[in-house]
């Protein structure tokens, strides 16, 4: 990542409260965020245990209106969106005619003639212009990322913490769905998801309420040892629940069959932009796959590290990282396809030295089921 | 936490402390700050060579690795086993139990070239 000077870099309306709360700050995709805030590891464990509060006002929002904004989300995303009820989500991407990836996205269908989606903060404006070059339904295509800062609230604790600040039932919310309510007296689109393969809670405040809600969670989850938590937990928790990054395991050269992310494709409902090359995917049959590994010898995998397998380069590390509540070294990577499966013995060229793995089943982590 | 005065600093937060021809070398406080939890210390076997300047081996934190530089020339003697087992033992006292080798000193002299406990805190300070 580039390292621009810390005063050029974006502030989400948190930032005295990370600044106050002594986190380290690091510059993410130009965002000024915290990494952590005490430690990644004791973070991570609260959301695993308790319940963590993130910022992820970074994350960007853009919202499509009109008569037809379904046949345009539908157009532009691989997942149905017709399909969709009011008030649920789904998890969905926007593809290249070539199949590559733009970005992974969350839809959430707000009516019948407004659809928002949440999409990757350093892919915002990117997004944003894509969709509006492929606005063939004459939809009403708007960039409102300056209007929401965006909590996370997640781990076992998340529903009782946020239950205490809302009037909205919380366990009405199914997961994957949302409720337009409030939050400490603020309004607040309340969804039911998250990036951790924890249980818990993503809402969306106007930038103007965000530090009077974030002070009002970590005081409601205080009793459940709540942490604020940073970017670096975020991604080890992510990794452990194998949900992909953009930049890592997705990317434009990447397609979704090759992300292992064919369940948000959805071939059969008719046209959008990327399907004519997925076909010829299908039909010729991917090369290579995403898998997940652990490390038998000693060292820890890094993002772009080469893996080799029967001696000879055979793909390389998306993500990787020692597993906090796994207690192993763990990683996703590219292989030939017959080799993305469980049980392949491949080795993890660390610094020039082939470094034992071995490809696992995923997720590494899954939570089970309250 | 207070950087012990016999001991000598480098601008890459290395310390040395000598004791006669043997040195102890590790990183600094203001180093496992910097770098947050670490969970993997990778050290170099007795009877290697280290040179000054030169890294030796590597301290790998939840999100990154770095390398560790040489701050004196000389053959290592020990590496710390127990940062194998208790990496975190880096986090909790790098200027005591988180040492990372020792080695015979090629040139005691070369200790006079670096920096000072009081030096290494301005230096770190206006970093």
């Amino acid at each position: 990542m580039s390292a621009a000077p810390a005063s050029t870099l974006k502030r989400t309306p948190l930032f005295d409260i990370h600044a106050a709360l002594k986190a380290k700050l690091v510059d993410f995709g130009g965002w000024n965020m915290p990494i952590q805030y005490s430690s990644i590891l004791q973070e991570h464990h609260a959301v695993r245990s308790a319940v963590g509060l993130f910022d992820v006002s970074h994350m960007g929002e853009i919202e499509i209106r009109g008569p037809e904004a379904a046949a345009q989300v539908d157009f532009v995303s691989t997942n149905n969106a017709v399909k969709m009820k009011t008030g649920q989500a789904h998890y969905s991407a926007l593809l290249y005619e070539h199949g590559g990836f733009v970005d992974d996205i969350l839809v959430h269908k707000v009516s019948d003639t407004h659809f928002f989606l949440c999409v990757n903060a350093s892919n915002q404006e990117k997004d944003f212009e894509h969709i509006r070059a492929c606005n063939r339904f004459d939809a009403n295509v708007e960039f409102t990322s300056d209007r929401y800062a965006q909590l996370a609230i997640q781990g076992p604790n998340a529903r009782a913490t946020l239950q205490k600040l809302t009037q909205t039932d919380l366990a009405s919310i199914k997961y994957y769905w949302f409720i337009d309510g409030s939050v400490d007296g603020v309004p607040a689109r309340i969804a039911h998801t998250g990036y951790t393969g924890e249980d818990g809670f993503e809402i969306y405040i106007g930038p103007d309420g965000a530090a009077k809600v974030w002070d009002a969670i970590l005081n409601a989850g205080q009793e459940f040892g709540i942490k604020p938590c940073g970017l670096g937990a975020r991604n080890t928790l992510r990794l452990e629940a194998k949900m992909a990054l953009y930049g890592h395991e997705i990317t434009a050269s990447i397609n979704p069959f090759e992300a292992d992310l064919g369940w948000i494709v959805k071939m059969e409902k008719g046209e959008f932009v990327g399907r004519g090359a997925l076909n010829d995917v299908l039909e010729k049959g991917i090369t290579r796959k995403l898998v997940g590994f652990e490390m038998t010898g000693r060292g820890i995998a890094r993002d772009g590290y080469e893996v080799w397998s029967e001696g000879a380069p055979a793909g390389w590390v998306t993500s990787g990282g020692p597993s906090p509540t796994l207690n192993k070294n763990i990683g996703l990577c590219y292989l030939p396809v017959e080799k993305a499966v469980p049980g392949v013995a491949i080795q993890i060229l660390i610094r020039d030295s082939p470094v034992d793995a071995v490809t696992v089943a995923t997720p590494f982590y899954k939570r089970a089921k309250g | 936490m207070s950087y012990p005065e016999s001991y000598r600093y480098t601008k890459e937060h290395e310390w040395v402390h000598a004791d006669g021809s043997e040195g102890t070398i590790g990183i600094t406080d203001h180093a496992q700050q910097e770098l947050g939890d670490i969970v993997f210390v990778n050290l170099p076997r007795t009877g290697a060579s280290v040179k000054r300047g030169e890294t030796f081996g590597s301290v790998e934190s939840v999100k990154a690795v770095s390398d560790v530089y040489a701050p004196v020339t000389g053959e290592v003697t020990a590496a710390n086993e127990l940062l194998s087992t208790k990496p975190e033992t880096l986090n909790g006292d790098p200027h005591g139990d988180g040492w990372l080798i020792k080695v015979k000193l090629a040139d005691p002299a070369e200790i006079n070239a670096l920096l000072s406990a009081e030096d290494y805190q301005k230096y770190v300070g206006a970093e």
